[in-house]
């Protein structure tokens, strides 16, 4: 690792943790019911979610499985399931 | 001094003429809370940008923590800056000056040395800026308006190096500095700018490159960060050398390198002290010469970075160092005096007497630096070096009316 | 699955407890800020969690100097901007409450009082949660802390928590307002007023903090939501010293809706502390007689 003089350290470089792995419970999104509204990925703390052709999508690498997705879904499209530990 | 780069030189006050020596070293964020006896200085400079003749930009904080933490700011952000403060209010900017120190900004400071409360006392000694000790910061302490004044502009070249990037602080004592008149020399803002070129930092917070400040750290690198910030301290000797060699060369003036001996080639007997008493020693070393006593003195100019090397080589021949404190750690002893005790031991050194003396503004008179030599004389001669420090001007008679 | 969050200029992989108020306060707060900015944050859950050497979230220039001299630090970078004649970069500070409205406070009146345009968001959890869940003066009358402990003398905190949107309006400036993490696009909307505010601006943020509240990761924006409709968070928004906007929930509900499922206030549901239920319930009945709410 390099020291930079007065411990200056680069931009985003949080983004090689996979926080994933703190997880115990993971969102699965029945994408029927998913209308891409995105309020899911407003209210992520950890930036898992991402809206691709209006379907919410969660990355399970970073995803720490906190359930706010699933609790505040207006259409009830998340549902919090054991594990996830394949979806990467 | 060379005459061309003069642009005036005429009886001023010190606190006026070290704010005219910032403003040719033209920071460009000034912050600062007023504390006596710091504030000329401070008025002055803003007197100077109400007038347009600086153009900085001057923040009133709300306290000198925050001018510390505003000046923080500013050279974080990139800019060359500049605070000022006295006793309690350095006391308030410590635990910013070790940030700054941590994280390699140099911001430069002048100490306008005053005693710390209580007794609330706005005189001078040496205590508030010795507390600073152990933060990173470099310490230049100065015995006249002159000095002070080519100080200021030599120190923000060292504390603005590549290679140091550390605060720096100009050490004046209060009064007998910031309030006393002397014939002074100011030099052209051209010819100071020529000396000094702008700022330009390694890091600063630049949206186009986006850098984290004040990162949290484990112990697997924590060591190694305080280490640097120390090493870069160490290495600051050279720099502080080499600014004092050049400005000598350029104006003409030269105040020692990290010390100044004074009488010291054939001395038995060496007086080692910082700041205005150094002219007062100075006369009375004189005297002391007169009457046959081979006395000199040893100014310690940069009291951080510590120089030891120097000092082990200025005290190797005498056998007698008399070290006169203005500071003390309590229960310890007087604080350069301590230092350069560490300093020699295990070494083939003189013996070494330690005396706080000039407290809360107590004056020195060349007559108690006479009476130290002559003191310590005795001692020395019937083998009674005392083992700690002595207060050597304390008034026992008063002392024993104490109430409990 | 790695790639640049521009969106949001705060990166993943941080190290916020799942489901961390804060967390989602600060990328709702930097997606509206946009990239040219500056941020400042004191020491704090924040600081913690997001600046590891070698692993910092930030993706915008980030500064944590100390505790109580953010706003202050603020101040320098945005004197040292405008020297060098940069009126574009924005200046922001994200604190929590511990450092606004306790050890920071004096630093904070100071750039308020100034005419700098820096904006100041005061992430409110409601205490000291980085170092274990101790009271601060942000921290609500009534609820049980580490350092508020309940016992046969104490209900947990017996003062009332300042009224710090107030305190800073005091200060005359001419953007103030109240956000919370349930109402993203308000809050955003706000974060951006208060950037484009000439001189200071100040939004106090509600982030519920599963941790020290004693409720489920997964109900934070549940919570930041009935503090609303409660009216014990109102939502408001100053411009000029004028109160311009509202939010008016169509039903308050009591304060019990709130409180009950919240560990660190179980203990007000006994009988002896009827009382203190009730006091708290005047204090959501004082906002909703201010601000005209239906009760």
């Amino acid at each position: 690792m390099k020291l930079n003089i007065g411990c200056i350290t680069e931009a985003g470089l949080s983004k090689k943790n996979r926080t994933g792995y703190w997880r115990y419970f993971f969102p699965i999104v029945d994408k029927e019911k998913c209308n891409g509204c995105g309020i899911c990925e407003l209210f992520c703390p950890d930036s898992c979610i991402q809206i691709k052709d209006k379907k919410c999508v969660v990355n399970g690498y970073y995803c720490k499985g906190c359930g706010i997705c699933a609790r505040e879904c207006p259409r009830a499209a998340l549902t919090m399931q054991p594990g996830g530990e394949e979806a990467e | 001094m060379r005459n061309a780069l003069i642009k005036k030189k005429e009886v001023m006050q010190g606190s006026i003429a070290v704010a005219e020596a910032v403003k040719s070293a033209r920071p460009g964020v000034i912050a600062a809370y007023p504390i006596t006896p710091q504030t000329y200085i401070i008025e002055h400079l803003a007197t100077l940008i109400a007038n347009g003749e600086l153009k900085s930009r001057y923040v009133r904080a709300d306290s000198e923590f925050s001018a510390a933490s505003i000046v923080y700011g500013s050279v974080a952000a990139g800019e060359r800056s500049y605070t000022a403060s006295s006793s309690q209010g350095l006391l308030l900017m410590t635990e910013v000056i070790f940030n700054m120190a941590g994280t390699r900004l140099p911001v430069v400071i002048t100490g306008v040395n005053r005693s710390i409360s209580p007794p609330i006392n706005i005189q001078n000694d040496h205590q508030d800026t010795m507390v600073l000790r152990d933060s990173g910061i470099i310490q230049l302490y100065v015995e006249n308006i002159q000095e002070a004044v080519d100080t200021h502009i030599q120190i923000f070249k060292i504390a603005e190096d590549k290679e140091v990037l550390l605060p720096a602080m100009v050490c004046m004592d209060g009064f007998v500095i910031s309030h006393t008149y002397e014939p002074v020399t100011i030099w052209k803002d051209e010819a100071v700018q020529e000396f000094l070129p702008p700022f330009s930092p390694v890091y600063k917070t630049d949206p186009q490159n986006p850098l984290t400040y004040g990162s949290l750290t484990d112990d697997d690198k924590v060591t190694e960060f305080k280490y640097m910030t120390n090493e870069a301290l160490v290495k600051s000797k050279k720099k502080i050398i080499a600014v004092a060699r050049e400005f000598q060369e350029i104006f003409g003036n030269h105040y020692g390198d990290l010390l100044q001996e004074y009488r010291t080639e054939d001395a038995e007997i060496i007086l080692v002290a910082m700041g205005t008493v150094i002219s007062t020693i100075k006369v009375a070393v004189d005297a002391l010469r007169k009457n046959g006593k081979k006395v000199g003195v040893i100014k310690v100019r940069s009291y951080r970075p510590f120089p030891d090397e120097e000092l082990r080589t200025a005290l190797s021949k005498c056998r007698l160092a008399v070290v006169v404190d203005k500071s003390y750690s309590c229960s310890s002893g007087g604080i350069l005096g301590s230092e350069i005790k560490a300093c020699l031991y295990n070494q083939r050194g003189p013996s070494i007497i330690n005396y706080i003396a000039g407290i809360g503004g107590r004056e020195i008179f060349p007559e108690t630096i006479k009476d130290m030599v002559v003191k310590s004389e005795k001692l020395a001669e019937s083998g009674k070096i005392p083992d700690g420090s002595v207060f050597f001007d304390l008034n026992k008679q008063l002392l024993n009316n104490q109430l409990l | 699955m790695e790639g640049k969050d521009r969106k949001n200029n705060f990166a993943p992989g941080h190290n916020a407890c799942p489901g961390c108020g804060a967390a989602i306060g600060v990328r709702q707060i930097m997606r509206a800020a946009g990239e040219n900015i500056i941020v400042v944050s004191p020491t704090g859950c924040l600081e913690t969690f997001s600046s590891p050497y070698g692993g910092s979230a930030w993706e915008v220039p980030w500064v944590h100097p100390l505790f109580e001299n953010a706003p202050a630090v603020a101040t320098g970078i945005k004197a040292a901007l405008k020297h060098q004649g940069n009126e574009e970069t924005r200046v922001l500070v994200i604190g929590g409450d511990g450092a606004t409205y306790d050890i920071g406070m004096g630093s904070l009146s100071g750039m308020l009082e100034r005419e700098d345009e820096i904006l100041y968001i005061c992430y409110d959890n409601e205490g000291y949660m980085n170092t274990g869940i101790q009271r601060s003066s942000a921290t609500p009358y009534g609820a049980k802390t580490s350092t508020t402990p309940i016992g046969v003398c104490s209900f947990g905190e017996s003062c009332r928590k300042k009224d710090l949107l107030e305190i800073a309006r005091a200060h005359h400036i001419k953007y103030a307002a109240s956000g919370t993490i349930a109402y993203p696009q308000d809050l955003m909307k706000k974060v951006k007023k208060g950037l484009a505010t000439k001189g200071p601006a100040f939004i106090h943020l509600l982030t519920p903090c599963s941790l020290g509240w004693g409720i489920e990761p997964e109900a934070t924006i549940e919570f930041s939501k009935l503090a609303v409709e409660t009216a014990l968070f109102p939502l408001v928004e100053y411009e000029n010293g004028e109160l311009v906007n509202i939010f008016i929930p169509k039903k308050i509900k009591p304060v019990d809706e709130y409180l009950k499922k919240q560990k660190r206030y179980t203990h007000l549901f006994s009988k002896e502390n009827a009382g203190v239920l009730a006091e708290i319930q005047e204090m959501a009945d004082a906002n909703s007689r201010k601000y005209g709410f239906r009760q």
